[in-house]
């Protein structure tokens, strides 16, 4: 079973104190496939995010990627086995031109510790860098410090970063955070393209977290429901917008 | 780094070399005080501006180089021995301050290093048998080169000149491989960094340990010039000192310590007209910089730049805004 299936998170359960914030949460993400988290305030989206990003550890559950136990590695192992992220607030290098922002994004993945200081500047990921680059339509910025970007500038470099590795999985919190409705429509469109990227040499699966329903609903193979820490619902959109339950709970009339 | 960088590098190499010629005899010592300071701080330089993390110990390593070497030469072994023993023992103390900073960072951190500083300090003051205790260590003697005796002060300038270029140039290679994309990344933003698969904790722990020994190399240097050393140097007071210069020259840029240990070294002595006022000018001239410039000296041309660049914008927005009311009344 695990064979078909790139993420498997079992029984999840984390709590802070009394409050149970994760519940007991079961999913599977097949490979390819865009998973939608929704759910109000509260649900326990961000705990659970945490623990598959390795930034808690579960009370209980497991986590599986490609049939490997990862429950307890690390951000760092985690990234190293393929798994990128985003953030919901900006994380991008200041300092560094975008170009760079990128390529320090995917240099750690190549060789090791001694290889890489003799290796050259770029680590030989200028190339890449710059397909995504233009991919992002950032060329004009490319060579500016990405603190000196738009905050939707800034979040497309965010988001770029975390595929310059090739993840076979990307977890997204909240990509349209903050963002101007014209750039919502952009980066749903990238993500889209990014998922069927054939320079990949397969599909990258994608988590996304998101409040904005149209974006959840048209990008989304496959959308969770929790509400107060529990699995309500997993379906297709149609399914989810149709669901008497989550309409009830959540996304009202 | 760029063309500019450079040529300002060439530019300085050629006035190094020119200097002693117009220089009397102390004055070349100076010269060789100041490029001892260059090397310190362009090790604090690359913990503190590159790879971010606060360091106020590095007078502690810049003190353990200087003893290793002293003490190793009064045993009658040479220099050339102390020298790599300086640099490994600095390495290694530099790898266990590190630690610190996988746990806590900013102040915090400063805090740590810090007391490190004291406790090594301590050592170079208490144990007596070892370190000469406050009366220190006298008649270090300065090496020779390939049977070329370096005793002269100029013979020694030229010396340190050139270890100074040789570490200049090994930290430009450094930070141009992609080790210096990572300790700028690990300065930027540490949880991204991790996020992205850089191995935060190894970098952390390289940036104490590489700038630590940049400051054995100094001390090492330092010992062997002023042939005499005691626990003075190697205070707290000298670590925030030094910390000041990377920062006065402009953390995280390549030329920032020389300009910073300039301030440091040389303007002190310019200074001594104002004698009793010297620390007050100093000390006035350290806040108006700081306010007006918080990132150091050599951030002046990118602040020029930036200017011009936020003025030529909104001139264009202006030229825009006119042109379309034009349009509208047409």
């Amino acid at each position: 079973m695990s064979q078909t299936s790139l993420l498997k998170v079992s029984g999840l359960k984390k709590a802070y104190g009394a409050i149970q914030a994760v519940g007991g949460v079961s999913f599977e993400v097949r490979p390819g496939e865009i998973f939608g988290v929704i759910g109000p305030n509260g649900s326990g989206k961000t705990t659970l995010f945490n623990s598959m990003l390795g930034q808690i550890t579960p009370d209980e559950g497991r986590i599986e990627l490609n049939g490997e136990d990862v429950t307890r590695l690390g951000p760092l192992q985690l990234n190293r086995k393929g798994v990128g992220r985003t953030f919901q607030t900006l994380q991008v290098f200041g300092k560094m031109t975008v170009r760079d922002n990128l390529i320090v994004a995917a240099q750690e993945h190549q060789g090791n510790m001694f290889s890489r200081l003799f290796s050259p500047g770029d680590s030989g990921l200028g190339q890449k860098a710059d397909a995504l680059i233009d991919q992002f339509r950032i060329r004009h910025v490319a060579d500016k410090k990405a603190g000196e970007l738009s905050y939707g500038q800034q979040k497309l470099v965010d988001i770029a970063m975390a595929f310059m590795s090739e993840p076979d999985l990307v977890l997204l919190d909240e990509p349209c955070a903050g963002v101007n409705p014209s750039l919502v429509g952009g980066i749903g469109t990238l993500l889209k393209d990014l998922n069927h990227n054939p320079r990949f040499g397969k599909r990258s699966s994608f988590v996304v977290i998101e409040h904005n329903m149209d974006f959840v609903m048209s990008l989304c193979h496959r959308i969770m429901v929790m509400v107060e820490g529990k699995v309500m619902a997993i379906g297709t959109p149609d399914e989810i917008r149709g669901n008497k339950q989550v309409l009830d709970a959540y996304l009202g009339n | 780094m760029k063309k500019t960088t450079l040529a300002a590098l060439v530019l300085c190499a050629v006035a190094l070399l020119a200097a002693p010629h117009f220089l009397k005899n102390y004055g070349i010592y100076l010269l060789t005080y100041w490029l001892v300071y260059i090397v310190a701080t362009m090790g604090l330089n690359l913990t503190v501006g590159y790879a971010g993390q606060k360091s106020l110990g590095h007078a502690a390593f810049f003190g353990i180089g200087a003893y290793t070497v002293a003490i190793l030469m009064k045993a009658g072994i040479s220099f050339w021995l102390g020298l790599p023993a300086a640099m490994l023992i600095c390495f290694m103390v530099g790898i266990i301050l590190g630690f610190p900073a996988l746990r806590v960072q900013t102040i915090y951190l400063a805090f740590a290093t810090l007391g490190f500083n004291t406790a090594v300090w301590l050592v170079m003051r208490n144990e007596e048998w070892l370190t000469g205790g406050t009366f220190g260590i006298n008649n270090i003697a300065r090496p020779s080169l390939f049977g070329l005796s370096l005793e002269g002060n100029l013979a020694y300038y030229h010396f340190v000149l050139a270890v100074t270029v040789l570490l200049a140039a090994f930290l430009w290679w450094l930070l141009r491989s992609p080790w210096g994309k990572a300790f700028t990344a690990l300065r930027d933003n540490a949880i991204r960094a991790e996020s992205l698969g850089v191995d935060t904790r190894s970098y952390t722990l390289l940036a104490f340990a590489i700038g630590a020994v940049y400051a054995g190399v100094a001390g090492a240097l330092f010992a062997s010039l002023v042939q005499f050393i005691e626990p003075a140097p190697f205070t707290v007071g000298a670590s925030i000192m030094m910390y000041l210069m990377v920062v006065v020259g402009g953390p995280g840029y390549f030329l920032g310590p020389v300009l910073g240990a300039a301030v440091g070294v040389i303007l002190p002595e310019w200074l001594r007209f104002a004698q009793a006022w010297y620390l007050f000018v100093f000390g006035s001239a350290v806040v108006l910089l700081m306010i007006w410039l918080p990132d150091g000296l050599l951030s002046i041309p990118e602040r020029i730049r930036a200017r011009r660049l936020a003025r030529e914008a909104s001139a264009a927005r202006q030229a825009a805004a006119q042109a379309a009311s034009q349009g509208a009344k047409a």
